[in-house]
């Protein structure tokens, strides 16, 4: 099979499904000629022009609020903020309107708007452009929350978006965009809500989502290396959430970790590993662990950033010490 | 409707008697707004009404002079301080009572209440509990009737409070760069909450809207007709792609910010409450107009005013005796389904 970059599944995606659906329009910042700072939407301009592809000012509230608007009202739009952590600037259009807007009118309305961002630090890009931020609108119902970890993910989940009636916010991990995965040539789309068990295992679960999935998988190489064998589950959506295959999972391993880049406290690292101790609780043999990034602003410098992401290496220490039952009596 | 067929088909206006139809449903449409606002008071006072509400009365004229130049495929954004724009667009009173009172038959289910009161199928987008959340939902509703290569025209309703905020700025030069079909109608009652207006807007508001090269107008927003007159050409024009426009409309509410607003002094004087509402009542007015001119007498119009508070006392019993929605209805809506997506991906594991 073909490999393309998680950049170049995004732009498929999209430009798949504006030909199969002329409602579906692009807007945001520099999304035209210059395909966004990333370069993933490159050449989309010229296939379906500007008035499908819509470079905005720099007035984000402004025009995801214009988003909602015009997908209460017959359109589909795909609303394209730079980078993630302008999730602040918008969010009483994305909170306040675009969930609710279903729910407060009884279902009479809805809003079937894609809000694609990004995530990620390491880019020593400092604190404002580098976090991590799907905990805060996954918090929000009527929302829902997307995690590609792949090119493949990437271009089946954003179909998906762009299809669903609701208001979709997808965090592609900007670290990732050159990174290549096969991706098949034909159409695929890639359900909501039905996480993806990306290796099998006996002893632990790990749970990642976006970039950890890879950091996960690397932990389980380490880990296998020791004789223990973990297993790997990609949520692909965070909201909705697949509990049945993480507790499922977490049932036959009786240990878990639950890894992520938004920061550890009052995270998703939080409320997956709270839904396991609930409803899993006489299966474990160990804590449910969070691994998510530190609770501090992101720091510019490498000496810094580096430590605030959590990596394959530390991941597998706490499996080990999992495994061999040192967790109880370690703070 | 002949007021309208007279403006597209660019014919002489007929004068009073010649549009007596448009008149009167315009009176009928005002008097129905006081009466809802009337009995929406009552059912607040008397404890009856969950929450709090916030009254439409002495603007009517703004609602009614607007909505009735537009058709139902045009769209409008409303405020917490809706009731009068889901009446104007053609809501009916027992589903607005029932919403009011949070009854399952209510336009919103229940969910919305009085601040997020609308009648969707008339092409109201929602009454917005956010002060000027509305538009950018507004400005994007005019882009999509462009994209869709339609000829509606969204109106965004706001007040005067909505002009300090920085949305409004940021969908203004969107809408202006791109010509979109949006009316952005503030209505300047005086007062942003419980703020005199001169003392949270600097300059003038329409030099706001000029500055993007918006044309702007200001109107009496207590004279339905003068208001009816002016969105008429503005709506035609705007349907061309000579948009968008900026209207400013001067009127008065009768009441506090909200219902519980009732000893108001410290910022409002009662003597200039009632001269507002002994010389510049909307209703009043028009109704003095209608009968001078011969169009009605002061029994028709008695006759109207009878039988509105007649149907609105009826929905208010209606909507008291209405049942709740079902708990089981606290968790519905929070999604829509996506039953073409689902048929797609039965397709695809098929």
């Amino acid at each position: 099979m073909r490999e393309i970059t998680l950049s170049k599944a995004v732009n498929e995606a999209i430009a798949e499904e504006m030909r199969r659906d002329p409602t579906v329009f692009l807007m945001g910042e520099d999304v035209a000629e210059a395909g966004t700072p990333f370069k993933v939407l490159a050449g989309l301009v010229d296939e379906f022009g500007t008035e499908r592809v819509i470079d905005t000012p720099i007035s984000e509230p402004g025009f995801v609020g214009m988003a909602v608007g015009a997908a209460l009202t017959g359109s589909r739009p795909i609303v394209d903020l730079m980078f993630g952590d302008f999730i602040f600037l918008v969010m009483d259009q994305l909170c306040n309107q675009a969930a609710k807007a279903c729910y407060m009118s009884g279902g009479k309305l809805n809003v079937p708007m894609v809000l694609r961002t990004n995530l990620g630090a390491t880019r020593r890009s400092a604190a404002q452009h580098s976090q991590s931020l799907h905990a805060l609108v996954a918090h929000i119902p009527g929302l829902k929350v997307a995690m590609p970890s792949s090119a493949y993910e990437a271009k089946g989940l954003m179909k998906t978006a762009i299809r669903d009636n609701n208001p979709v916010v997808i965090f592609e991990d900007k670290l990732m965009y050159q990174d290549k995965a096969p991706v098949p040539e034909g159409e695929y789309l890639i359900p909501f809500g039905k996480a993806n068990i990306k290796r099998e295992g006996t002893d632990i679960t790990l749970i990642g989502v976006s970039s950890m999935v890879q950091v996960a998988e690397k932990a389980a190489d380490l880990l296998a290396k020791d004789g223990i064998s973990a297993e790997v589950i990609d949520p692909r959506t965070i909201v909705p959430l697949d509990e049945e295959t993480i507790l499922a999972s977490v049932r036959k391993t009786s240990r878990a970790i639950v890894i992520d880049e938004g920061h550890q406290s009052y995270g998703i690292t939080g409320e997956i590993a709270s839904r396991i101790t609930e409803k899993a609780f006489y299966h474990l043999d160990a804590p449910v662990l969070r691994m998510g990034a530190m609770d501090v602003p992101v720091p510019f410098s490498p000496a810094l950033e580096d430590l605030t992401v959590p990596t394959p290496e530390a991941v597998a220490d706490r499996a080990r010490a999992a495994v061999r039952g040192e967790l109880f009596h370690a703070a | 409707m002949a007021a309208k067929a007279a403006a597209k088909t660019g014919t002489t206006p007929k004068g009073p008697k010649g549009n007596a139809e448009d008149y009167l449903r315009m009176y009928r449409q005002m008097v129905r707004i006081r009466a809802f606002e009337d009995q929406a008071n009552q059912l607040y006072l008397s404890a009856k009404m969950p929450g709090l509400t916030h009254m439409y009365s002495g603007q009517e004229a703004v609602a009614v002079g607007i909505c009735e130049a537009l058709t139902d495929a045009d769209k409008i954004t409303s405020t917490h301080r809706g009731h009068g724009h889901c009446v104007a667009k053609g809501a009916d009173f027992k589903a607005m009572f029932c919403e009011l009172l949070g009854k399952a038959e209510g336009y919103c289910r229940g969910k919305g209440g009085s601040m997020h009161i609308a009648d969707q199928s008339h092409g109201n987008l929602g009454a917005n509990a956010i002060v000027g959340g509305s538009m950018g939902i507004a400005t994007g509703a005019a882009l999509s009737a462009k994209l869709r290569g339609t000829d509606e025209v969204t109106v965004c309703f706001f007040g005067d409070g909505a002009t300090a905020q920085g949305l409004w700025y940021e969908v203004m030069n969107m809408a202006a760069l791109w010509k979109l079909p949006v009316i952005y109608a503030c209505e300047n009652n005086g007062y942003s909450e419980y703020t005199k207006t001169a003392e949270i807007a600097a300059g003038s508001l329409t030099a706001r809207a000029e500055a993007f090269g918006i044309e702007a107008h200001k109107v009496d927003g207590q004279d339905v007709l003068a208001v009816n007159e002016l969105t008429q050409k503005l709506v035609e024009r705007a349907r061309k792609g000579e948009g968008p426009f900026f209207i400013e409309l001067a009127t008065y509410r009768y009441h506090g910010h909200h219902v519980g607003d009732i000893n108001r002094e410290y910022y409002r004087a009662k003597d200039e409450e009632s001269e507002w509402k002994s010389t510049r009542d909307p209703i009043l007015n028009f109704g003095k107009w209608l009968t001078e001119q011969g169009v009605v007498t002061e029994d028709d119009l008695a006759t109207i005013n009878a039988e509105v508070k007649t149907d609105a006392e009826a929905a208010v019993a209606y909507a008291e005796a209405a049942a709740y929605p079902p708990e089981s209805e606290v968790d519905m809506h929070v999604y829509v389904d996506s039953p073409e997506l689902d048929a797609a991906l039965r397709g695809q594991a098929a």
